[in-house]
């Protein structure tokens, strides 16, 4: 039951729920593109506390919210808030829970979102935490799959990059999990998905973990591409030796199947060369539209709006 | 000639049996040993065992042992038996159980989960596995194994 909770992990949603909050989005995104006004959560105000850089996440929860007739509340960098003065997030929570209808938070440690809903008395969602989950992000990535393919199941799936810090690779593998796929996880040694993820999804869904993308490019449905992080690396020249391995071109991309699509959370750096973006197979913008329309439904369903 | 070392009977307080052969060390710090002016402690390290080759026994005079203590030693020794003695005889005997929930006694592993920062909780774990020992953190959900949970006692 989405409605009152909250959501700080992809498991937070089951299947069912997660097909009807596409249904959802289908007709948010259809009402959105046809210039209808929705009203539906006049009154409700969601607090946002984004602890850490977000363009794309923040920007499109709170057009989400503004669309659905709600308003919105925001903390946009710890140092202006009271965090700068040793406030716990714990308090900080508490806090934001009596002034708002539901939280968002952003934060740069792994669990804090699950903290947050320990101490908040109003549905948190999670935006990102640290190197941990980032469930919305899943959702549209999964909605992206569903809506470019027409379905999830029998699918082949490649992700490629950085899938040792990439927090939307967790939780997407936890997410793909629950569908029948193929996953192929293509990184360098160094960058491979985390052991404690890959245990809790090894016994569910097909997995082969490779260096070479060439192995599986050519049957792959989707390419989801992340960026390697800077942030993440204590150590530059480790940084330095992994940037630029897998950089997804044009004479990649003419590999792939026809009806396949390209992914990426966005932003990227150099890991797509500019060039695709003008291939059909490209749905990255095509993606990180399709954050709107979830996250209404995501919202709408949480807070009980029609 | 009897050669053979015996550790003396206790009147009252705990005895902590099947202990794995060098273990007691760890289990003496678990109960605080240098917290202990009052109590007598016999211990016996690598004594000839039928089950276990060989294992650890530790005595403690007039002390029994705290429900949180129990769950520390069973992460140490799994297969500890734990009696209370009162009067030279033993009232009570179970063996120690890994618990299902661990809360407050082991620090996550992951320096950059919320469970380390300044904020008003406890760590928190599941058991994941008994064999091997493996839990996970509740909050930023890395698993710990065994040996990474000794080292976070």
């Amino acid at each position: 039951m989405l409605k009152g909770n909250s959501v700080v992990s992809i498991s937070d949603i089951g299947k069912d729920e997660m097909l009807e909050l596409f249904k959802l989005a289908d007709s948010y995104s259809r009402s959105v593109e046809q210039g209808q006004r929705i009203d539906s959560l006049h009154g409700s105000i969601m607090a946002t506390f984004f602890y850490e850089p977000s363009t794309r996440t923040r920007l499109s929860f709170e057009s989400a919210m503004h669309r659905l007739g709600g308003s919105v509340i925001s903390v946009s960098e710890a140092k202006s808030s009271s965090v700068a003065k040793g406030e716990t997030l714990a308090d900080t929570v508490r806090m934001a829970a009596s002034y708002s209808d539901i939280i968002v938070i952003r934060h740069p440690m792994d669990g804090a979102a699950k903290l947050a809903r320990k101490f908040s008395s109003k549905p948190i969602i999670n935006a990102g935490d640290g190197s941990g989950q980032h469930p919305t992000q899943t959702l549209l990535d999964l909605y992206t799959i569903r809506k470019e393919l027409s379905d999830i199941d029998g699918k082949e799936i490649t992700m490629l990059g950085d899938l040792r810090y990439g927090r939307t690779v967790h939780s997407l593998l936890l997410a793909l999990s629950e569908f029948d796929v193929k996953i192929n996880l293509v990184s360098p040694p160094l960058l491979r998905v985390p052991q404690h993820i890959l245990d809790q999804v090894q016994s569910m869904v097909k997995i082969r973990v490779t260096e070479n993308l060439n192995d599986v490019i050519s049957d792959s449905d989707v390419l989801y591409v992340t960026r390697i992080q800077k942030e993440r690396f204590t150590d530059e020249t480790e940084y330095n030796s992994v940037i630029g391995s897998y950089i997804v071109n044009s004479d990649i991309v003419s590999t792939m199947k026809k009806n396949s699509i390209v992914m990426h959370p966005l932003p990227r750096v150099n890991e797509i060369s500019p060039e695709v973006d003008a291939d059909p197979r490209a749905a990255y913008f095509r993606q990180a539209a399709n954050g709107i329309p979830v996250r209404m439904a995501l919202l709408s369903m949480i807070l009980g709006g029609k | 000639m009897d050669t053979t070392l015996k550790i003396s009977k206790i009147k009252d307080g705990t005895v902590i049996d099947h202990v794995p052969g060098g273990m007691a060390f760890k289990v003496l710090s678990i109960l605080r040993v240098d917290d202990l002016n009052e109590n007598s402690i016999s211990i016996g390290v690598r004594v000839p065992s039928e089950q276990m080759g060989q294992k650890d026994v530790i005595k403690v005079e007039n002390r029994y042992l705290e429900r949180v203590e129990v769950d520390k030693i069973s992460f140490v020794a799994p297969e500890a038996t734990i009696s209370i003695v009162k009067n030279y005889n033993i009232s009570e005997k179970y063996k120690v159980r890994l618990p299902e929930k661990i809360i407050g006694f082991i620090r996550c592993i992951n320096p950059n989960c919320i469970s380390n920062a300044r904020e008003p909780v406890n760590s928190e774990f599941k058991l994941i596995s008994r064999m091997p020992i493996s839990i996970r953190c509740e909050y930023c959900e890395r698993s710990m194994s065994e040996r990474e949970i000794l080292q976070n006692l």
